[in-house]
């Protein structure tokens, strides 16, 4: 949406642009780009090239490597990354953990973590849900209980994101549970390696292993990795999800997805009714980009953490039309997209498969979870309700 | 980026919302509605001692010299109260083609007299076979000792039926589409006034060989027009949110006073996400009409011209949408002419209307190469 970006703004995407596609690997944008599976080497290569350049936490207080950048920049530089096929860093450190220890945690925590977590040095999980707590995520009853230095925790975890690349996990543990469901919640950081911890992988129908149960049994925690005071994690996990109330729209992933779509449809493009989904789609990601920019113009002068529906509005939109754009792109390929492959590899002999081919409808699989996950679109309608109708 | 109003353009709001609060309730409106002429005189003459009759007018020609944007922030105004003043046809449209396509001196002529609010105009441009083709029309122009005449039939001219001066295209012997300014009154103007479905009034307007001045060389006419017509998408577009806006709050305010089974109706939350969708719907369409705004100041033509089009097509859908179910969620009240809501349905439904429709635009679109490049 150049036409509402200010000149200053408009060199700035540049400058990100030509970074992001001359610093980071090709060969990793490339497969990026084509839809090819990246594995953890690939994720920790580009965040260790863009954390060099101090690039990787832009968010983040200066003092741990954050630049001062306007809201707008902020979803310049991720956008940029995205439309580049740059891997972003991993959200789990960089969005999520890292903002809370830096912004709630002590001295000597932010020391010990922040570095490592920006570097990817350490790979972070999120231990949030649970199999009773999904939606109502304060019920949730992984125990945590103090014995002298060390919390001894039991419980399980579920739906943990690359549970199986992570050196850590942040939990939100129950250690008061006389307390309101909210009020006895605490924020915990767990050595993976700690004796007790066991992780089991889930398979997806797309066929890959995205997330994870954990299981905590008689975990020993040193009581130091406790994130500020106990029993105030509900008050952290809440300024963890608000932090970005734009980057669930997802608005460069749909469009990276509609120019593949359009790239692999070929003469269908002529064909009118085809061309007429494309094009509705399209008119309705731009409204969601310029949904984006309103939400990202009006932060500076809302006051930090304060209730705008209109984030409610990206996430739900966002996962909708990402959805759709994947869906999108599974009609443009037809019958090519029906083989499932686990690599692009073929007998000589035979043609590889199309662009995009081997990884449309697992993705189209996988992205039924945009509506679930990160609050699922019936809570979101539940929270605009809740704003419009003020009961 | 100027994506929130200024401190003046929202003290224009205030200004005109105040007004429209004062003396723009539902029953006046439906009393004008029902009136003779259905709209009101009166109010004419308070637009234009605000000034807004000639809002977008060169200050040289007794206009406020002010912008699209601030168009935009009175006809969000205007879509709210849902106002029936020819203000579209006069200002928007009519001013808006002297303004930009006329001579000095009929600028000079035309535009003072249309901002004191002496003066209405309307523009007859739309064929009965052409739908909303501004090129495939059959009426033709003259030339003539006295300049030209203008032969033809036009169909939903808004404001036609009351316009002093009507500016209509035809096709010139050299082949152009042009434009031309016809008295309303002469003889050879036959008027077959109607309201229009949405209580605008509007004529089919049957032109015989009727006097005619060009509104500058021909040649250059439909430039003109379609510089017009695109100002007058972004107006309607933000005339589309006042309305859409409205009928949301309409519905919101109905589903928390409407009791039933002992319960204020808000408490389904099968209706809550009905709500809450038409939130979702509104907040997309702001954002699109916001988009029109902006592309008014693209200088690539074509971009300018398919962002406006994405914009009206976004309008279109979430008119249907908040529309429908605003009608839908108030149930059978919804349905009366005595209520609000469905003239607001009525309004942006002819709004989507009025420049192209949705499939038009979405073929348009689709054929300018589409919104997201291949790559």
């Amino acid at each position: 949406m150049d036409l509402a970006l200010s000149k200053d703004d408009r060199a700035f995407a540049e400058r990100m642009r030509e970074f992001f596609t001359t610093e980071i690997p090709a060969d990793i944008r490339d497969r990026l780009a084509r839809g090819i599976h990246l594995g953890k080497e690939d994720v920790v290569t580009a965040q260790r090239i863009l954390n060099s350049h101090g690039l990787a936490v832009p968010h983040w207080p200066v003092e741990w490597g954050g630049r001062n950048w306007t809201p707008l920049q902020r979803h310049l530089w991720s956008e940029e990354m995205t439309l580049a096929h740059v891997p972003h860093p991993v959200v789990f450190n960089t969005a999520m953990v890292g903002p809370v220890i830096a912004t709630f945690g002590s001295q000597e925590l932010k020391e010990r973590f922040l570095p490592k977590t920006a570097n990817a040095d350490i790979w972070w999980s999120q231990g949030f849900s649970e199999p009773n707590a999904g939606s109502d995520l304060a019920s949730l009853k992984t125990s945590a209980v103090r014995d002298g230095v060390r919390y001894i925790v039991n419980g399980q975890k579920t739906w943990t994101t690359l549970a199986q690349y992570s050196d850590w996990i942040f939990c939100l543990v129950r250690t008061d549970p006389n307390a309101r469901p909210q009020r006895g919640i605490s924020f915990l950081l767990i050595d993976m390696r700690s004796p007790g911890v066991t992780v089991r992988p889930i398979q997806l129908i797309d066929g890959g292993y995205e997330v994870n149960e954990v299981f905590f049994d008689n975990v020993e925690v040193r009581a130091d990795q406790l994130v500020g005071e106990e029993n105030q994690g509900w008050t952290y996990a809440k300024f963890l999800l608000g932090n970005e109330r734009t980057s669930n729209a997802g608005v460069g992933m749909i469009k990276n997805r509609i120019a593949r779509a359009k790239r692999v449809a070929g003469p269908l493009m002529d064909d009118p009714l085809f061309r007429a989904r494309v094009t509705r789609l399209e008119v309705e990601t731009a409204a969601l980009e310029m949904s984006v920019l309103r939400v990202l113009a009006r932060e500076t002068s809302l006051p930090p953490g304060s209730p705008d529906p209109v984030s409610s509005v990206l996430k739900l939109r966002g996962s909708e039309l990402q959805q759709d754009a994947s869906e999108l792109l599974v009609d443009a390929l037809g019958p090519a997209a029906l083989p499932y492959r686990e690599s692009r590899e073929v007998p000589e002999g035979f043609a590889p498969p199309a662009e995009g081919a081997t990884d449309a409808l697992p993705t189209y699989f996988n992205w039924r979870k945009a509506s679930i996950y990160a609050g699922s679109n019936e809570v979101q309608r539940q929270i605009i309700a809740k704003a419009i109708l003020k009961f | 980026m100027d994506l929130e109003l200024t401190d003046e353009q929202r003290m224009l709001a205030d200004t005109v919302n105040g007004l429209l609060e004062k003396h723009y309730d539902a029953n006046a409106r439906l009393g004008l509605l029902r009136s003779d002429e259905g709209w009101s005189r009166d109010m004419w003459r308070r637009y234009a001692e605000l000034g807004l009759l000639g809002l977008t007018f060169d200050e040289q020609y007794g206009g406020a010299g002010m912008g699209p944007d601030e168009l935009a922030v009175v006809m969000d105004c205007f879509g709210r109260a849902l106002i029936l003043e020819p203000f579209l046809a006069t200002v928007v449209l009519g001013g808006g083609l002297v303004a930009a396509a006329g001579t000095p001196e009929q600028k000079a002529a035309i535009l003072p007299a249309v901002a004191a609010g002496e003066t209405l105009l309307a523009f007859a441009y739309l064929e009965p076979a052409a739908r909303w083709s501004l090129t495939e029309i059959n009426a033709v122009a003259r030339p003539s000792e006295a300049g030209w005449t203008v032969s033809g039939r036009k169909t939903a001219v808004v404001g036609g039926d009351a316009a002093d001066q009507l500016a209509v295209t035809a096709r010139t012997p050299h082949g152009e589409v042009g434009l031309f300014l016809v008295e309303a009154s002469a003889t050879c103007v036959a008027r077959d006034s109607y309201p229009m479905q949405d209580g605008l009034r509007g004529a089919d307007v049957l032109f015989s060989n009727a006097p005619a001045e060009a509104l500058g060389p021909p040649a250059d006419a439909l430039g003109a027009v379609e510089g017009v017509l695109d100002v007058a998408t972004a107006a309607l577009c933000a005339e589309a949110v006042g309305a859409m806006d409205r009928m949301l709050w309409l519905t919101v305010d109905y589903l928390k006073t409407r009791v039933q089974f002992g319960r204020p109706i808000a408490v389904f939350q099968a209706l809550q996400h009905r709500a809450a969708d038409m939130y979702v719907t509104l907040e997309q369409a702001r954002s699109m009409a916001l988009v029109s705004r902006l592309a008014l100041r693209h200088d690539d033509v074509a971009e300018r011209r398919k962002m406006l089009r994405a914009a009206m097509l976004q309008i279109d859908l979430a008119a249907r949408h908040i529309g429908q179910e605003a009608v839908q969620l108030h149930g059978g009240i919804g349905m009366t002419m005595e209520y609000p809501v469905g003239h607001y349905l009525k309004r942006t439904t002819v709004i989507s209307k009025t420049v192209a429709d949705v499939d038009r635009l979405t073929d348009l679109i689709g054929a300018d190469g589409g919104l997201v490049p291949a790559g």
